[in-house]
């Protein structure tokens, strides 16, 4: 079994579509991470990437258009986002559960959309794999990193990208602000509802990305509860990544390792029973955020916390 | 630059509240202008107002002549004004700088340009003596600091009308010092400044004019150089001010609380209190002075049962209370009034009455059988709120959004309506303005001449020496010395210094 596992044809193969997994991961971590950065604890991601996942599958359906699906999935995000922004800024709501609120709703609309407009699941032509000239001709690490879809290239852009937004940019400063100490920034006429709306707003559109990015471009296909809890494993991971963009990632990459070894090993029918295995990255979430708690000293200290001008 | 700014006829009415009425202040550029009064006599109501964050019922503002309207902070900030809050507008996990720039335009559009603000900073900090290094964190500073890092906030937004509310409350002595230097420089350079305050001699020490508020209006404007501590207290609190007062000699009972070689640990472990003997007899008070932190603290919380004691004992009217519970304690005959007194005192989201009676309130008359009795305890807390004039819209207002003496006031008049034994008063009157403290005095005094022992445990050397029978100085949790109250205020301070003994 060890020798099947060791092979350096499956290595690659799991290194690569560890990579490819870590996509819907990385999106709506990213995204997440902006929104609870700025104080606002986003637990709706995983019904957002439902509804976009299914707003991409059946344009992509439709249309045949993959960059037309993608470009509909990012904004039926950012609407949702929009929403969610409505009922923790505007109305302040108590924010997980309004959180669970979002996520029913989006694992109910999806799946009666579905039934009632595609019915039994359909193939798509997905997003085109990209192979990067030169790169991709590397042994090894060309058919690791520089041989896959373009969605898994923009997903990894986001890191760095994410990092610059949050340390180098005016906006960034006021949305690390807003999330530690409201009170301070508005003090100093900024908008604490406007920062939170345009975080709340992003990490919407990248859940919508990240849904996309399931549907149109890994698996190729819409069903019921599509992400299987892929959302709250990304809401996890950015407490795990202690608020920081490289080590989110870093937190993505292990999940998507895991469950990558869980694939091929039920793959190459390897006898372990595919419930245990598919436990995998469950209990790692688990595992991973026993031992996150421990360093939560960059925590956003207004997280939850509605703002409300004082006396 | 900011010439001049006139606040005419301002009136500000809340709901039930006239917080403001008809108020009118003129500041120039080059003074210091304190705004004195007791607290809620609209000090900061006003400068709210003059920072845009509320909005005047009627009146206006004139800046430079013209008439300004000061919508949000952001607007008075444009105009140049800045202000100091007094729980300070900083994000703590902020670099310096990075809490300078916050806000600002940016000279690189979208990006920041933390160098240039540095730099900037830097300048502004050597100009007016507000040395902090740019890039240490928030969090990581001393108060005073943090303090500097506020005005720098305000001179780099421009602002040239600093507003400070209650700026040396967080202060040590040796700070204030340091700040009333900037402050002088500062208006040296044409600022304009207002320093609102409750303190007299700070207000006498650092101010050019003061303007005077009682119950939200103006009771006078004077020049600082012709007037005095006697006359501004006058006009604060609308009468005389009895500072001393004359101990009528009582006639002292049996020793009623004893404390024998008493050890108790802080909250690390160690011992705050050691090898600590005492004995307080009815109609004493009792001053404990001694530099905050010498185990002052742990010793009432001992007595009162809120801190387990390592050893010796505690005895009142000779039965031991030694490591009993608090109600144990409060039934022997003890009363306490804490130093946290929110944290302590009260129940914060509790209303007066359920406040009053948190420690009767199982017993009859104000319940029976488990069941409140609400005409009974409507009946007791009504006369308490009378009998120690408790200012509270209603017996139902939730404690918090009473002012601090007024809470001081209510937990006295729960303590002391139990007519106990002994009573452990510690700091009674920090924070508290002239006319409640002038009242917990009496109130003491009072308890002394109906027989109560009481420990008064304070840092204001001028309350210990004024109230008590006898003084026990504290050092590194022993008594140094138990000396007469009229002990000079020099020979106090060496003993607290623990560089004189007087056993």
């Amino acid at each position: 079994m060890l020798e099947q596992l060791l092979a350096p044809a499956v290595i690659i193969g799991i290194l690569a579509s560890g990579i490819q997994l870590a996509t819907p991961y990385l999106y709506a971590s990213i995204g997440e991470m902006f929104s609870q950065i700025s104080g606002v604890l986003n637990l709706g991601v995983e019904g957002v990437m439902l509804i976009a996942a299914f707003a991409a599958y059946y344009i992509a359906l439709t249309t045949n258009n993959v960059v037309l699906a993608l470009v509909v999935a990012a904004l039926v995000g950012a609407l949702m986002g929009l929403i969610t922004a409505v009922i923790s800024v505007t109305l302040k709501a108590e924010q997980g559960i309004s959180g669970i609120g979002i996520y029913l709703f989006g694992l109910g609309l999806s799946d009666l959309l579905f039934l009632v407009f595609v019915g039994t699941p359909k193939a798509i032509n997905g997003v085109p794999r990209l192979d990067i000239p030169a790169l991709s001709n590397l042994p090894v690490v060309g058919q690791i990193l520089f041989s896959q879809n373009i969605l898994v290239y923009g997903a990894f852009a986001c890191v760095p990208l994410a990092w610059f937004i949050l340390n180098k940019t005016t906006l960034g400063l006021k949305i690390r602000a807003v999330g530690q100490t409201p009170e301070a920034a508005d003090s100093l006429g900024i908008s604490v509802a406007r920062v939170r709306y345009i975080t709340v707003t992003i990490a919407g559109m990248m859940a919508g990305i990240a849904g996309a990015s399931l549907s149109i471009a890994l698996l190729n296909i819409f069903q019921q509860n599509l992400t299987s809890g892929l959302g709250f494993i990304a809401v996890a991971l950015v407490y795990f990544g202690g608020w920081r963009p490289f080590r989110v990632m870093l937190g993505a990459l292990l999940f998507s390792m895991v469950s990558a070894l869980q694939l091929w090993i039920q793959t190459l029918g390897i006898a372990v029973p595919s419930d245990i295995a598919g436990m995998l990255p469950y209990l790692l979430t688990i595992i991973a955020l026993i031992f996150a708690a421990r360093q939560i000293v960059t925590q956003p200290t207004a997280l939850t916390k509605p703002f409300e001008r004082g006396e | 630059m900011i010439q001049t700014v006139e606040m005419k006829n301002i009136t500000k009415r809340f709901p039930g509240v006239l917080a403001n009425d008809c108020v009118n202040l003129d500041v120039c550029a080059g003074e210091i202008h304190a705004l004195l009064g007791e607290n809620g006599a609209g000090k900061t109501t006003l400068m709210k107002i003059l920072y845009g964050m509320y909005r005047a019922t009627e009146g206006e503002i004139f800046i430079n002549g013209a008439r300004a309207d000061l919508r949000s902070p952001a607007d008075a900030l444009a105009h140049g004004i800045g202000m100091i809050h007094q729980h300070f507008q900083l994000v703590p996990g902020f670099t310096v700088v990075e809490n300078v720039a916050l806000g600002l335009k940016s000279s690189r559009g979208p990006l920041t340009d933390l160098d240039v603000v540095s730099r900037r900073m830097r300048e502004l900090a050597a100009q007016y003596g507000l040395n902090v290094e740019p890039n240490a964190l928030v969090w990581q500073l001393a108060v005073g600091q943090q303090q500097r890092v506020e005005i720098i906030k305000a001179l780099y937004r421009d602002a040239s009308l600093l507003i400070l509310d209650e700026p040396t409350a967080v202060l040590t002595p040796q700070e204030v010092t340091e700040f009333f230097d900037i402050l002088r420089r500062l208006r040296d350079a044409g600022n304009a400044l207002i320093f609102i305050s409750h303190k007299l001699y700070e207000v006498m020490a650092i101010s050019d004019r003061v303007t005077v508020l009682r119950d939200g209006r103006v009771v006078g404007q004077v020049n600082t150089r012709e007037t005095n501590q006697q006359e501004l207290a006058r006009m604060m609190v609308g009468r005389d001010v009895i500072t001393h007062w004359d101990k009528p000699t009582t006639t002292q009972g049996e020793v009623v609380l004893e404390i024998q070689n008493l050890g108790v640990p802080n909250d690390k472990g160690l011992n705050a209190v050691k090898k600590f003997s005492l004995k307080v007899r009815a109609g004493e008070i009792l001053g404990i002075a001694g530099v905050s932190g010498n185990g002052q603290r742990e010793l009432a919380e001992a007595i009162a049962g809120m801190r387990r004691v390592s050893s010796g004992t505690i005895r009142v009217s000779e039965k031991i209370v030694t490591n009993q519970s608090p109600a144990q304690i409060i039934s022997s005959g003890v009363a306490f009034i804490p130093e946290e007194r929110m944290a302590m005192g009260v129940v914060r989201e509790f209303s007066v009455a359920e406040n009053a009676i948190l420690e009767t309130h199982a017993h009859p008359p104000l319940a029976q059988r488990g069941v409140f009795n609400f005409a009974a305890i409507n009946e007791h807390c009504t006369k308490l709120v009378r009998e120690y004039d408790v200012r509270t819209p209603s017996l139902d207002t939730p404690v918090k959004s009473l002012s601090g003496g007024n809470i001081q006031k209510l937990i006295l008049a729960r303590e002391l309506d139990r007519a106990p034994r002994v009573l452990v008063a510690a700091q009674p009157t920090r924070g508290v303005d002239i006319g409640a403290t002038e009242y917990i005095h009496k109130k003491l005094l009072e308890q002394r001449a109906n027989g109560t022992a009481i420990l008064l445990i304070s840092e204001d050397l001028e309350e210990v020496r004024a109230l008590s029978d006898r003084i026990a100085v504290m050092y590194e949790g022993e008594i140094v010395g138990i000396v007469p109250s009229d002990t000079s205020v020099e020979e106090l301070g060496l003993m607290m210094a623990g560089a004189r003994r007087n056993l």
